[in-house]
């Protein structure tokens, strides 16, 4: 197919095709409202008939007044890129980042003071705990991911995103995903399974779109002008391969009936905890590392305007992180009724996962040679690097916190919290806001952000939020776990667990206010991202330009 | 544009000739000290797997050359705790109460044995001070549902209070309104007569002294100040169990609590039954 004459444009038989099949989606969830026994799985039905209506509605109009043609601009290079959705996935990041955040730190202030549960089932930490988990990393970091990748691919691959449903059906679709898990936890629908909260019905949901998500982009792929594939791709592909398998994996399981939220899972005992934790450890590793490590890739030389550092370190970190990530799972699970052998490999692979884990910080970093000077001038820059650091100080921390004496004394406290965080809120939070921050300007056709000096507020903000966050943690961790292996002169624990708690009190009010902090910074960052699209500077458009010389 | 080697400006060094939305890559080695250290992390790791138990084999497991497990470890960690307390265990198990009470080595063991399995086990309803609260008693003071001697305390703790075991310390207050031995309006002037006792804000009728009579000194004996022997609480002083307003009177009156307190024995091992008990009877009210 020639790019250069191609006119996105989409066809009545598909259009067709996907609207039947919302149509019987509907259909089907008509029959599990009436059939169902539960209130709440009667407002997960109704939720899903609206979505597929809504659905159809916006695919029978897509093209609906120009014969099938779908309007979008043609670049410099002659492509016809995708940028509405990307747009689009730009506002929806902003957005559930800062309900992810703002729900993150309610619940902060309720371990301080329990009274803030309010009582009610809804409110109840044990509910809000997995609303905030999986908005910051599923609705923030999925939708951060879907948005960079359909934009780093396109401009990689000059190609337009493959097809013109699918991606929308992805986009839309993993947002109806995040809605179902959210509104299921509040309403109290959970499969208990860490990070993989939703019940069957919701993960068969995300299980097909995110195989449709591989078609986009491997059909992306296959469309490219370029002769070979860019390393950022790879660590998209790497994650969206890999968290399909992790997903469908884990969530097996035997619904009790067909038209009811619950669900037995596959597994039992230790086999299910050890599956919860692969799965868990590499959610960590191929969505909140490899997959922001592919956003560092592109975002970062783009910025900095320099080459990547090292294509072979990229070859070699690469593959030893894909590699190595996937068995370092059992170190979840030390001291428990885990196999010693199964343990031992655990923390063995966690150690040998530490340099490939900073091949990606180096190549980043050196990637600046070249260019530190605009560290001065560009608080963007500067944001990667901090991420990088952040990036840098976690991949260190986690393979010395597999190391099973450290982890009698780290695991089960505050610790691994502060641990998530510093890898969280510096890392996956950083390179997100960066990537953002580039993409509004490029894809508003603007000079420049509305305010650099808003950003250095929005960094510096974050950062000591995020240093206050990381430090209480190290503290209520350490002390904790100290107080809970204190014994007296005679040998009797010194502490009982609730003295234990009833120290944390303090610790968790910085943590909450860290968390404050980190809030108001991405509301910084929303701020400035509305101006920079509303009263940012036009760029020159390069047809104007153009038409100038000629 | 691709596939065009050039020498990077900045650092000399050469590309790899690839080009994509303007990015193009050096063809840098990877770094010394990075490649070393993860070539020492892979054979730290080797080094691991040779010693301590590693891989999977069909119906068994590489045991490793040291062979250490952590079911090892911990009954190695539990032994030498057994030990360090095994010469005061055994004596602590062996003398009466009284004799604890009075040998100042067995009593700080005791002592501090006991404080530990109190916080873990009692502080859940009695309070991490044993200060106590709603329903269940304070055991700081003097005041003793079913006696405060060292003894009464370890029979309270090992067969508890309407518990499951068959020793258990019972009693059975009626339900008096709900049992229909009374009227609404007698147990309101029973609850105005308990109160009266204890504060001379409430006026008591005639005929509640008689209603007492009848239907609560049996328990709480004549003068109303409670009998150690049924587990009967003192009417006449400051101290409440479940709270001195009026509402709360009539309301145990009316329909009784019976609040349960669990046994221990088989769930503490007789060594520190008794520390527990020579704990509480020192905390400020033992007899």
């Amino acid at each position: 197919m020639d790019d250069q004459n191609y006119l996105p444009h989409v066809s009545g038989s598909s259009k067709a095709m996907v609207i039947m099949a919302l149509g019987l989606g509907a259909i089907l969830m008509l029959i599990v409202a009436g059939q169902t026994s539960t209130s709440a799985m009667q407002v997960h039905a109704f939720i899903m008939i609206a979505a597929f209506l809504i659905g159809i509605l916006l695919i029978a109009n897509m093209g609906f007044n120009t014969n099938g043609r779908i309007e979008a601009e043609k670049s410099p290079a002659g492509v016809y890129y995708n940028d509405r959705i990307i747009k689009v996935g730009v506002i929806a990041s902003v957005f559930w980042g800062i309900v992810g955040f703002l729900v993150g730190d309610v619940i902060a202030w309720q371990l301080s003071f329990p009274g803030l549960n309010f009582d009610l089932p809804w409110t109840n930490f044990g509910r809000l705990r997995p609303l905030h988990t999986s908005a910051v990393i599923f609705a923030f970091g999925g939708t951060v991911l879907l948005t960079t990748s359909f934009y780093a691919v396109q401009r990689t691959c000059k190609a337009r995103l493959f097809g013109e449903i699918a991606p929308w059906f992805v986009f839309w679709g993993y947002q109806l995903f995040i809605v179902l898990a959210a509104s299921g936890y509040v309403l109290g629908i959970t499969q208990s399974k860490e990070y993989a909260e939703p019940e069957w019905y919701v993960d068969i949901w995300l299980t097909i779109v995110w195989v449709v998500y591989l078609i986009v982009f491997l059909g992306t792929l296959w469309r490219r002008k370029e002769p070979h594939i860019y390393v950022a791709n790879w660590f998209y592909l790497a994650f969206i391969v890999t968290i399909a398998m992790l997903h469908v994996v884990n969530n097996l399981s035997v619904p009790v009936a067909l038209v009811e939220s619950r669900s037995y899972s596959l597994f039992s005992g230790v086999q299910s905890a050890l599956t919860q934790w692969w799965y868990g450890h590499n959610a960590v590793g191929f969505f909140l590392t490899a997959g922001f490590l592919a956003i560092m890739y592109y975002y970062m030389p783009k910025r900095a305007e320099r080459p990547v550092y090292s294509y072979r370190l990229s070859i070699v970190h690469f593959w030893s992180l894909i590699f190595l990530y996937i068995w370092a799972g059992p170190h979840h699970l030390h001291y428990t009724a885990l196999p010693d052998w199964a343990q031992n490999l655990g923390m063995t692979f966690s150690i040998m996962l530490w340099m490939p884990s900073w091949g990606g910080m180096i190549n980043g970093l050196m990637t600046l040679s070249g260019a530190w000077d605009k560290l001065r001038s560009d608080p963007v820059l500067r944001m990667m690097v901090w991420s990088l650091a952040f990036y840098g100080m976690s991949t260190f921390e986690g393979p010395l916190m597999s190391i099973k004496a450290v982890n009698g004394l780290s695991h089960y406290t505050d610790w691994t919290i502060g641990h998530v965080h510093s890898g969280a809120l510096g890392w996956v939070g950083f390179i997100s806001f960066s990537a953002l921050y580039c993409l509004v300007p490029w894809l508003w056709k603007k000079k420049s952000l509305y305010s650099l000096k808003l950003v250095n507020w929005h960094l510096w903000i974050s950062t000591t939020g995020i240093v206050l966050y990381i430090f209480s943690m190290w503290v209520a961790g350490v002390v904790k776990g100290l107080m809970w292996r204190a014994y007296d002169s005679l040998g009797f624990l010194e502490y009982s667990f609730v003295e234990s708690v009833v120290v944390m009190h303090w610790p968790y009010i910085f943590r909450a206010i860290g968390g404050l902090l980190y809030l108001s910074g991405a509301l910084i960052m929303a701020y400035n991202l509305w101006k920079t699209v509303n009263d940012g500077v036009e760029e020159e458009s390069q047809t104007t330009a153009n038409q100038a010389i000629a | 544009m691709s596939e065009k080697k050039e020498i990077d400006e900045f650092s000399g060094i050469d590309t790899t000739g690839h080009e994509w939305d303007g990015i193009k890559e050096l063809n840098n080695p990877m770094p010394r000290w990075w490649l070393w250290t993860y070539v020492v992390t892979v054979i730290w790791s080797i080094g691991y797997w040779v010693v301590y138990p590693s891989y999977p084999l069909l119906d068994s497991y590489i045991t490793g050359v040291w062979g250490t497990t952590q079911r090892q470890v911990v009954a190695e960690d539990l032994e030498e705790s057994r030990n360090a307390k095994a010469v005061y265990a055994e004596r602590l198990l062996n003398s009466d109460l009284q004799t604890i009470r009075s040998t100042p080595e067995l009593l700080d063991f005791a002592m501090a044995g006991g404080r530990t399995s109190f916080k873990d086990n009692c502080a859940g309803c009695h309070g991490s001070g044993a200060q106590g609260s709603e329903g269940y008693p304070n055991l700081n003071d003097d005041e003793w549902l079913w006696g405060g001697t060292l003894d009464d305390i370890h029979t309270t703790i090992s067969y508890g209070i309407r518990s499951i075991h068959e020793d258990t310390r019972l009693n059975d207050m009626p339900a008096f309104l709900a049992d229909g031995l009374l009227t609404e309006e007698e147990v309101e002037e029973l609850a105005d007569y308990v109160l009266s006792l204890s504060d001379n804000s409430y006026r008591a009728t005639e005929n509640a002294a008689n209603l007492f009579a009848d239907n609560c000194s049996v328990c709480h004996g004549e003068d109303a100040k409670g009998l150690r022997e049924f587990g009967a609480p003192d009417l006449t002083d400051q101290i409440w169990l479940f709270g001195q307003d009026r509402d709360t009177v009539v309301d145990v009156i009316s329909n009784s609590r019976n609040g349960v307190m669990p046994t221990w024995t088989g769930r503490l091992d007789p060594t520190t039954i008794k520390a527990l008990a020579v704990y509480v009877h020192s905390l400020g009210g033992g007899e």
